[in-house]
């Protein structure tokens, strides 16, 4: 299955012409005997959206702090915008704003004085008034970061990524800790800061969150890419992606749809229908029985989901090396 | 192991050295244990030894001045020393058990500025408390006055500097606060005895006498005794602190780590 076609957003790291904003070759990265990262290879388009994937302890974080230049690689090469991140972290850290996990702050410093203190590291630094707004920290600007809750910590913490008005922005378990209205409303304002042309590193084990935001996603498992793709693209790797259900007009001949490019395989249940497929399914089927004068009733479709793949790519993969595995 | 960033990288503000400064200030008021520590410490002791009836006898042992004007070197020392070794190591440590240091490790700020803006709050208390030593020591117990007062600040100075670089390194690789007080304990009541705390230097036997003389506390000690005392300048004390804070200071900036 080539994954290309199923592409239902475009791919924005293959437009020749633009600069990938991160290029991960072949990274490898151990602690003693502990291989936390293996083989990572990968491409973050300038001003996409990307998602990092994967289960506790598969390696993500361990990838994102190697591009930050806080880790040494054991090994392969890493561009941040062209820069080496162990070579040059002081050209680097001004263009890539960061939030990773387990990090804090001084717990008797107030909201303020922490903002002012993070902008003060920037030439151009946002406005932290409206960082402050937009992050719904307007009223917590007096109070100590120690007496904030969970939440406010967090969302200081992504404010304190974005107020150096960063080309990248690399936000690792970004919403872990919100309540699903905070959550919302930090996607729409990641959404809003990408549309600025901020190129945005997500590193999430939430689906819906990647499968909302994300261009492309790479799924890793056990310090391995096990597959880089669109949300949809991935999820279209499991159980054929997308399946058609419907209840034909008149008896036709399964060749006609088998022979179609979108179609895997065709299934009878008493009087439906069921095609398994990928990409343009729905049109096809429905164009290809209309030109033999075949009509559609009670068409359903149903289509794997981001979680979908991720249960399967990473906890079945042994058994399912050759169909899933896809490097 | 650490990436490599410069001390003064062109891409970070000079403004953000202040405003860390200002930070640090802020947080050492609100959570003034260094500030009661550095300050209090010292003129607990003045009293206590200037309340010993002993220690305003003149004494052969101590190179025929009082015992108390012997204990003021060795206060001052001692107050350097207890800023260096046991207070300034414990912020940074703690910031990096808590996982401030990594909040900051992804930021255009310098590993460097971090120490130094440690170095400028301890320095502050340290300055403050050598005064107080010295005038309360003066006004209150009788102790004389520094002969040669400039060659006592070099001293202050150049102590301060020494022991700071060693506190730094433990800063610099401390993995929490706990870790810190150990390491710093350990460095301290050596770094003590050899200043002359329980047996003063002139009171040594010889090849005691020359370890402490390379020591940072044993040269800081000698130094001041000096510029108090007898007016001089000891070159060769002072050559032994410098010596310190270039090596320790060159230590703690290229082994300094986030987490």
């Amino acid at each position: 299955m080539t994954s290309s076609r199923l592409a239902g957003r475009t791919a924005p790291a293959d437009v020749p012409g633009t600069e990938p904003a991160i290029v991960i070759s072949n990274l490898r990265k151990t602690y003693g005997r502990v291989v936390a990262v293996g083989d990572v290879s990968l491409s973050v388009a300038d001003g996409e959206i990307f998602g990092i994937l994967g289960p506790n302890g598969a390696g993500k974080t361990t990838t994102v702090e190697c591009a930050l230049g806080l880790r040494t690689p054991d090994s392969g090469t890493i561009r941040v915008l062209g820069l080496d991140p162990r070579a040059e972290p002081e050209k680097l850290h001004p263009l890539v704003g960061a939030q990773l996990q387990s990090s804090a702050l001084p717990p008797r410093l107030r909201v303020a004085e922490i903002l002012d203190l993070y902008s003060s590291f920037y030439f151009d630094p946002a406005d932290v008034t409206e960082l402050a707004e937009a992050l719904g920290l307007a009223d917590k600007r007096q109070a100590f970061y120690r007496s904030l809750s969970g939440g406010q910590k967090q969302r200081l913490s992504i404010a304190l990524a974005l107020v150096g008005q960063p080309r990248i922005a690399i936000l690792d378990e970004m919403t872990t800790g919100l309540d699903p209205q905070a959550r919302r409303e930090t996607w729409e304002l990641i959404e809003g800061v990408r549309d600025r042309g901020v190129t945005i590193v997500l590193v999430t084990h939430y689906m819906d969150e990647a499968e909302r935001l994300c261009d492309r996603v790479a799924l890793i498992d056990r310090g391995k890419v096990i597959g880089i793709d669109t949300p949809d693209g991935l999820a279209a790797r499991v159980h054929g992606g997308k399946r058609v259900r419907f209840v034909p007009s008149a008896p036709f001949d399964e060749r006609l749809l088998t022979g179609l490019p979108e179609v895997r395989g065709l299934e009878r249940q008493g009087r439906h229908v069921i095609v398994h497929g990928s990409g343009q399914l729905v049109n096809a089927v429905i164009l290809t029985l209309h030109a033999a004068g075949v009509g559609a009733r009670d068409v359903e479709l149903e289509s794997a989901s981001l979680e979908d793949a991720f249960v399967r790519l990473t906890s079945r993969r042994p058994e399912d090396e050759n169909g899933a595995n896809q490097r | 192991m650490n990436a490599r960033w410069s001390l003064l990288p062109e891409s970070t503000p000079r403004a953000a050295f202040g405003k860390l400064v200002g930070c640090e200030a802020r947080l050492a008021w609100r959570q003034p244990v260094g500030l009661v520590a550095g300050l209090g410490l010292p003129v607990l002791l003045l009293v206590i030894f200037g309340s010993i009836p002993t220690f305003s006898q003149q004494s052969a042992d101590v190179g025929g001045v009082t015992l108390f004007n012997a204990y003021v070197p060795i206060l001052l020392a001692f107050v350097i020393a207890a800023l260096a070794c046991l207070t300034l190591p414990g912020t940074l440590a703690s910031y990096r058990e808590l996982g401030i240091l990594r909040r900051l490790s992804t930021t255009p700020l310098p590993p460097p500025w971090l120490l130094a803006a440690q170095v400028v709050i301890n320095f502050a208390i340290t300055v403050a408390a050598e005064i107080i030593v010295v005038v309360v020591g003066i006004l209150a117990f009788g102790a004389s006055s520094p002969k040669n007062p400039g060659w006592l600040v070099l001293a202050v100075l150049l102590s301060t500097a020494g022991l700071f670089a060693i506190g730094l390194t433990i800063a610099a690789v401390a993995g929490s606060a706990r870790i810190a007080s150990v390491i710093g304990g350990l460095v301290f009541y050596p770094l003590i005895f050899f200043a002359g705390m329980w047996l003063p230097q002139a009171a040594m036997p010889g090849v005691l006498r020359q370890v402490s003389d390379y020591t940072p506390l044993g040269a800081s000690v000698e130094a001041m005794q000096d510029a108090i005392q007898r007016g001089t300048l000891s070159a060769a004390a002072l050559g032994v602190l410098a010596g310190y804070a270039v090596v320790f200071g060159a230590l703690a900036v290229r082994t300094f780590r986030w987490e």
